[in-house]
Parts: C-alpha cells; sequence; structure tokens
C-alpha cells in the first residue's frame, strides 16, 4: 500500500468506529484526540481493526505513534508496504 | 480450547463477549440459567410480558451525543442509536416528607427545584455538579472517600443531602448507609446529568439485540451451563469444570460471578476471606392495573420516596423488608414517539421495590413464603400510595420477586443486586488470567455493565 492508500484505510476505519464524526475536515498534522471525541478505548479499536482487515500487529509501546493521521500513516508505511489494497 | 471464557449471560458478559468475537476471538459464555440476562431479565405470565431489573436504561444522551458512557458503548458495540428504540422519561420525583425534587433528563429542572426549596443551597449544589463532571470513571481516584462528607462539605442542610443521596443509592449503591465518591459521581452522573430512557419493547430488546450480535459474530452461547470451578495451576487457569463435570480449555476467563462468587470457584486455594458480599437485596412487586397511571392523575416516571428525613439505606434487621424508603416506577410514563395506541403498553403498570433482608427471605419454609409475599405486597403498596395516587382497586394482576429469586437468577451471593461493597475495579485477580466484570469491577446499570463488560475485553483480553 502506499501512503495514500494507508491513508484511506485509517479514514475507512474512523468511519466504523466514529460514525457521526464528520471527517472531511481532519487535518493529518493535529493529533485525532484534538479534533475528534475519541477515548483511549476508541483508540485501541484503531490497532485491532488494523490487525483485523490487515494482519498487522503493533506492539502496545507504539500505540502513541497512532496520535496523528501524518504519524500513523508514516508509522504504518513500512509495516503495510506489501499489503495488497 | 476457547481464547476466552466468559462466565454468565448478562449485559456485561454478552458485551464483552461481542467484542472479543467480533475480533476474531473464539469465546464461549456460560450461563448457569436456562435464560439470559442475569439479573435484567423478562418473562411472560399468565398472557403478559414482564420485565425484571430494568426500570429505566440511566446513561441515557439523546442521538448525536459523542461523549459519556451511552455514547462510547455505541461505537464500541458497533451499533446505531436507534438500535436501542429509547425513549426519554417524561420525568422523576424525590418525595420526601413535606418536600419534593422534580428531575428529568436536563440538569436545570432539578437545579431550579433545588432553587425554590433550597435556595441557600444552590452554590454549594453547583460546586459538586463542577466537581462530578471532572471526574474521569475509566481511570477512578479517590473513589472510596465518602460520598457523604464531600456532600457535607457542600450542602448545610442535611434533608437535602439525604433527598440527592436516595435515588443514586437506589438506583446503584452497594455499600451500606455511604456511597463510595466514585461510585456518586459515576450515579449522579448517569442519573441526574444523563437521565433515564426505555425501550418500548423492554429490557428483551436490549438483551435481544446484544444476544443477535454475539452470535453473527460466532460467539457462543451455552444456556443451562453452571460452572462449578475454575480450574487453577500455578496462578494460572486454565479453564472451567462445569457442574456435569465436563471440562473446557481456555487461555483465559472472564467473570461476572461476583467477586466472592468467582473466587469460591476456584479450585486451588481457599481465598474467600475478607471481602464481604453485598447486604442490600430487594422485593419488588409489579402491579398490573385496568388503567394507564395517567388516568389515575400520575405522570411520573420513576418515584423515589423515603417517609421520614433522614434516609435507611442498610439490610432490615427485624423484618423482612423495610419500606419506609422504595421507588415506584411506571412503564408506561415514557415519551414513547407513536401516537397510536397500539403501539404503547397494553396495560398500565406501577413497579414498586423496597429493601428487604436475604436471609429472612430464603429461610421461609414454602408456604409462609407465598404468605409473607403476599403480606408484604399489601405493605409496600400502603407505604407508596402515601406519595402516589392511591391505584388498589384498579389491580388486575400481581407478581413479585423477593431476594431469593434474585439469589436464582444471578446466583450473587445474598441477592445482592448491586454486589459487593468492594469493588475490583481494573477486574483483576490474584490468578494471572482470570478476571471479573460486572457490578463486582464497579459498574451498574444497563449502560455501567455493558462498559464494564468492554472495558474489561478491551484491557486485557485483546492487546497481547
Amino acid at each position: 500500500m502506499t501512503p495514500n492508500e494507508i491513508r484511506d484505510v485509517i479514514l475507512d476505519i474512523l468511519e466504523d468506529i466514529a460514525p457521526d464524526e464528520d471527517l472531511t475536515d481532519l487535518k493529518d498534522d493535529i493529533a485525532f484526540r484534538d479534533q475528534l471525541e475519541l477515548d483511549s478505548m476508541d483508540f485501541l479499536d484503531i490497532v485491532m481493526e488494523l490487525r483485523k482487515r490487515y494482519r498487522v500487529q503493533i506492539p502496545e509501546e507504539d500505540y502513541p505513534e497512532l496520535a496523528s493521521m501524518q504519524s500513523t500513516c508514516k508509522y504504518l508505511e513500512p509495516l503495510m508496504k506489501d499489503v495488497a489494497v | 480450547m476457547y481464547d476466552t471464557i466468559i462466565i454468565g449471560a448478562g449485559m456485561s458478559g454478552i458485551a464483552a463477549g461481542i467484542r472479543l468475537a467480533y475480533y476474531d476471538q473464539k469465546v464461549c459464555i456460560l450461563e448457569r440459567h436456562y435464560t439470559i440476562g442475569g439479573l435484567n431479565s423478562f418473562y411472560r405470565l399468565r398472557g403478559r410480558s414482564y420485565d425484571v431489573g430494568l426500570h429505566a436504561v440511566t446513561n441515557f444522551t439523546p442521538k448525536g451525543t459523542k461523549k459519556g458512557p451511552f455514547a462510547r458503548l455505541l461505537r464500541q458495540l458497533r451499533f446505531r442509536w436507534e438500535d436501542f428504540a429509547l425513549s426519554p422519561q417524561i420525568g422523576s420525583t424525590i418525595a420526601f416528607p413535606g418536600v419534593k425534587l422534580d428531575f428529568g433528563n436536563d440538569l436545570e429542572l432539578l437545579l431550579s427545584e433545588i432553587r425554590a426549596s433550597f435556595p441557600n443551597q444552590v452554590d454549594g449544589f453547583q460546586a459538586i455538579v463542577d466537581r462530578i463532571v471532572d471526574y474521569d470513571d475509566l481511570s477512578p481516584e479517590d473513589y472510596e472517600l465518602s460520598a457523604r462528607e464531600l456532600l457535607a462539605e457542600h450542602i448545610t442542610e442535611p434533608l437535602l443531602i439525604e433527598m440527592l443521596l436516595c435515588p443514586l443509592m437506589w438506583y446503584g449503591n452497594a455499600r451500606e448507609d455511604d456511597m463510595d465518591f466514585g461510585q456518586f459521581c459515576i450515579m449522579f452522573r448517569s442519573i441526574f446529568m444523563e437521565g433515564f430512557a426505555r425501550p418500548l419493547a423492554g429490557v428483551r430488546l436490549i438483551l435481544k439485540n446484544l444476544v443477535r450480535r454475539y452470535r453473527e459474530l460466532g460467539g457462543e452461547l451455552r444456556l443451562r451451563t453452571g460452572v462449578d470451578q475454575i480450574h487453577v495451576q500455578d496462578g494460572r487457569t486454565t479453564g472451567v469444570i462445569l457442574d456435569d463435570g465436563t471440562e473446557l480449555e481456555a487461555k483465559r476467563v472472564i467473570s461476572s460471578a461476583g467477586w466472592v462468587e468467582t473466587m469460591r470457584m476456584c479450585d486451588d486455594i481457599d481465598r474467600v476471606n475478607g471481602r464481604q458480599a453485598g447486604q442490600l437485596s430487594f422485593v419488588e412487586s409489579i402491579s398490573v392495573l385496568d388503567k394507564k397511571p395517567s388516568e389515575l392523575g400520575y405522570d411520573r416516571t420513576i418515584l423515589f420516596y423515603n417517609d421520614s428525613e433522614k434516609f435507611h439505606w442498610h439490610r432490615p434487621k427485624d423484618e423482612l423488608c423495610d419500606v419506609r424508603t422504595g421507588v415506584i416506577c411506571s412503564p408506561n410514563n415514557f415519551l414513547y414517539e407513536s401516537d397510536d395506541e397500539s403501539q404503547k403498553l397494553p396495560d398500565g403498570i406501577i413497579r414498586i421495590t423496597t429493601i428487604a433482608d436475604f436471609e429472612g427471605w430464603e429461610n421461609l419454609p414454602e408456604e409462609q413464603y407465598r404468605l409473607e409475599k403476599l403480606k408484604w405486597y399489601d405493605r409496600a403498596i400502603a407505604s407508596a400510595v402515601r406519595f402516589v395516587p392511591d391505584f388498589r382497586g384498579h389491580v388486575v394482576d400481581t407478581d413479585t420477586f423477593t431476594p431469593a429469586t434474585i439469589r436464582r437468577f444471578t446466583w450473587h451471593d445474598n441477592g445482592a443486586v448491586y454486589g459487593a461493597p468492594l469493588k475490583q475495579l481494573d477486574g483483576t485477580t490474584d490468578i494471572e488470567n482470570l478476571y471479573v466484570c460486572g457490578t463486582d469491577q464497579g459498574f451498574v446499570g444497563i449502560i455501567g455493565s455493558i462498559i464494564s463488560g468492554i472495558s474489561i475485553a478491551n484491557q486485557y483480553c485483546l492487546r497481547s
């Protein structure tokens, strides 16, 4: 997957987790927490959905890497480069 | 070999099951009783549908609300707001001698009622609200402080303290006389700041939705399957042994059976010392009326009454019940959307709950048990009609549950509705891969128990 494709995956997951959120104006460089009503339980779901959908394992100490869209895509790029869309 | 075995098919157990099954675990829920729900259940009797447990769903927030336990639950279990089909309450009341405080799903009403009846206590009340807003129920601090002491810091009128505690204790306090600060905050928010609602079809709708989702995700549910022992070896559980001797292996076990009850099932060493089971149990009667409560001039959704200035919250010592305080609930008095009468509840219903002594009820011979049920039905209603219109001439059918019934359905020691007074907030035990969820983890109410199951599943069963 390319970084753009990874971004779409994350958007899709966010839509699933928080269907009431408007994601059209999501800023990639600002923490999810500061623009969406997501709590710690929701962050776990991003990790779990990635595991469920793409078998990507993210160790717990790396969870902070998923703070914003930008940092998430950057972190996932090497892990998901061989994953088919 | 299961990934996770869950003991108990109540709200918390099924919710935990949904989370784990959704993330592809092999999960099995084991329920001793022949039906799901635990404390919250439903049945048919003489052609009518009845609910037990649920008076109202607390923590109700309107569609689109993003914060709070209900919104969190919907996101975590991937439900739509509409799936719970909740209709908000009309309005509720706290009634003490000479003073009534109405409240609804907007804190402003309670605030204006306090302003009218206790004008010099408004600032104190506001200070409490401010403190409660900041309380984080997912990472609780100061949980075990005394709610009475906190209230007394801000409110100088003892009667108002009793009136505020009355509904909060009734709807979720396992401790006698006083209340943990953490539990107080959770209950205050869920009742006074969020509010009451109910699905027209009652608790069965919520339970059926949960179980359907669980099964669709591949979760396994076994009814009439009691767990006799949790097998423990070298500080870890390897699974459970059923009442019929069958062994089931699992990587981990979540128990909603209650703290003491769970510890007692562990088969390695005797752990049941120190911690006490809860003391508070109830008798609740359901009266079916030939008229709607509104036709008798009664529109309250829930009315919490107490017949003296001091609110007594402990197990009755000399009699089977204490009817000085009680809860009167009418499932008719919610704002159901449809104007179509056939879409509303077919009968008028009044439910009355009073505090009861488990041991007294449990030890009655069968014949006397039946007689005492009738006697205390009459006494509870005689006490309640001091606060609501006298509906006794309109009763066409009744049913009553006692602490013995609660024990049979929930397996909780003492039929303790809200479990043990000491909560295990993080859900862990001294056994590495055994966790507790449900009332003894600390969240109560329908939404609270569901959140309890979700959070234990999230914290301990999904991350590895």
